[in-house]
């Protein structure tokens, strides 16, 4: 068996949220089942027939036996929580895919439940020292960065950007700023972003507050409180529920992994590149098409710079290129390669990455209203931002 | 001493004799015995012959920032004194690709360049931790005597 034997044969047919916001007011379970109940309603199922359910967290999690406990569900045939954050969102659809198709479950339930906002903030300084007393943070790497005052996830990638822009000399604040900026127009027709209806000028990205150089406020994403959830199911059975189905028509995940527990590697020696330079190629071939049959893609932006680093290392333009590919609006609304149609991490929510999965579904089922992209047939969906590990799929109507 | 609020380092096994060497004023690196590789972050393992056997070696303080940040938001309240401050990563002269993170000090944000010359400097910070920072070197300069 190949993944090649994969393709096609599953598809997402259900998807829900929450309101995203700053403060949900209620636990990241209750989050969690609201957002379940939503996808199971929309792929037209009934909670009794979900018997699989996978989660990811940073380390805040909603248990996939909490979950199926509180959804009150029959039977559980497969489950699995991974640690990760976005590098692993789309690896989690894609796992899904795995055991419907190979026969392990029926319709499998996938969840991602965050008081972002409100509780602990994933990339801040009180975080970065919880996540050296769990698994998801090696305290190997943190001694030698934390002492310095190198504790977020925006100093990493700052590391990352100016490393880019010595090699390349891109990406400029320009670029940065017109890739912030495109995100927000695509949130700005969406009245679930966080950031709705407020647009985003130049003037106002150059004036937001300089956080770690080259990034800025308007380059991080946003923190949230939400949840997103969708349903993953065998092509065969899709055929019978409520909307077309989007198929998954393949799925990669991998990076080269040199470093220990934080962003910043020591073991490798380019530091231009995301995890998409060591995945490209398996993700086109197994999909069979290449970067040019993409008509809208939600590519990661947990910061701007890592979003364009991404867009160059998956083939969309040329390597040290992504600057001047994302200016002038190619990436907005109207553009001729649309990415973030929901307004991304940047300006819909920060729900590492599955809510950029949900947003793909819409697309290919022509559902997205004044974001749709006229005649989408093929998505890109990616997860991560640095070169240690990251996920990908290709999804089609 | 007043007490002092930011992150430490917490040695463990591994890393312990780096952090001892650093309290003495000296930057020691792992050194593979049967490669001669040089590697940091500490580990007991060699990356390029995967060797476990490896010795403590002084090296010379010296190297180039490979790249760097400027941070001016602080990360949390008790570095709201340090900002703007210079988180770099400094390329060892002792082997291409030994990456050591650390801060600038004695540098004006606007001048950091890529590749430029520095020298760690010792900061003890705590009775137990003594930090390695980095500052930059004029080839030429010359204190003057009195």
């Amino acid at each position: 068996m190949t993944p090649m034997d994969m393709r096609d044969k599953t598809a997402i047919v259900g998807i829900g949220w929450t309101k995203y916001s700053k403060n949900s007011g209620v636990s990241t379970l209750t989050l969690a089942l609201e957002a379940s109940k939503n996808a199971i309603e929309d792929a037209g199922l009934r909670v009794q027939d979900i018997d699989s359910v996978l989660t990811f967290s940073t380390g805040e999690l909603v248990s996939t036996r909490s979950l199926a406990s509180h959804l009150g569900l029959p039977i559980l045939r497969y489950r699995l929580d991974i640690s990760g954050g976005g590098d692993v969102s789309q690896a989690v659809v894609a796992n899904a895919a795995t055991a419907v198709a190979t026969g392990k479950a029926n319709y499998a339930l996938v969840y991602r439940a965050i008081n972002g906002a409100s509780g602990i903030r994933f990339g801040d300084a009180a975080h970065a020292v919880e996540r050296t007393k769990s698994a998801a943070g090696s305290n190997n790497e943190a001694q030698f960065l934390q002492p310095y005052g190198v504790l977020a996830a925006v100093h990493y990638f700052a590391f990352l950007c100016r490393r880019h822009m010595i090699q390349y000399g891109t990406p400029t604040p320009e670029q940065l700023g017109s890739f912030a900026i495109a995100c927000r127009k695509w949130a700005n027709l969406n009245p679930r972003a966080q950031m709705y209806p407020r647009p985003m000028t130049m003037e106002d990205y150059m004036n937001s507050r300089m956080i770690a150089e080259p990034l800025r406020l308007y380059d991080c994403c946003l923190t949230s409180d939400g949840a997103t959830a969708l349903i993953v199911t065998t092509a065969e059975r899709a055929k019978d529920l409520k909307h077309r189905p989007v198929y998954i028509r393949a799925a990669a995940e991998g990076g080269g992994p040199f470093t220990d527990g934080e962003v910043w590697t020591n073991y490798g020696r380019d530091h231009t590149v995301s995890y998409a330079h060591y995945i490209a190629a398996d993700l086109w071939r197994r999909a069979g098409i290449g970067p040019k049959d993409i008509d809208v893609a939600e590519i990661y932006d947990c910061f701007t710079y890592g979003a364009i680093n991404q867009i160059e290392d998956f083939g969309f333009c040329k390597k040290g290129e992504g600057g001047a590919f994302v200016e002038g609006g190619r990436t907005g609304p109207g553009g001729e390669f649309p990415v973030n149609t929901h307004g991304g991490l940047l300006s819909e929510a920060y729900i590492h990455g599955l809510n950029s999965t949900v947003e793909a579904v819409s697309q290919l089922r022509g559902d997205a209203g004044a974001r749709q992209v006229k005649d989408a047939e093929l998505a890109i969906v990616t997860g991560g931002g640095t070169d240690i590990f990251g996920s990908a799929l290709v999804l089609r109507r | 001493m007043a007490e002092y609020k930011k992150l430490l380092p917490k040695p463990t096994s591994d890393t312990k004799p780096y952090w001892d060497a650093c309290r003495r004023h000296e930057l020691v690196v792992q050194r593979c015995k049967d490669c001669e590789t040089y590697r940091f972050y500490p580990s007991a393992m060699c990356t390029k012959c995967f060797s476990m056997n490896y010795e403590w070696h002084k090296v010379s303080g010296k190297g180039t920032v490979y790249t760097w940040t400027v941070v001016w938001n602080p990360p949390g309240p008790q570095y709201a004194d340090d900002v703007p401050y210079i988180p770099v990563v400094v390329e060892l002269n002792e082997q291409p690709g030994l990456f050591m993170p650390g801060r600038l000090l004695e540098c004006d944000p606007k001048d950091v360049r890529a590749g430029m010359p520095v020298a760690v400097v010792f900061v003890d910070v705590t009775e137990e931790i003594t930090l390695p920072h980095w500052q930059p070197v004029s080839k030429g300069t010359k204190k003057s005597k009195p």
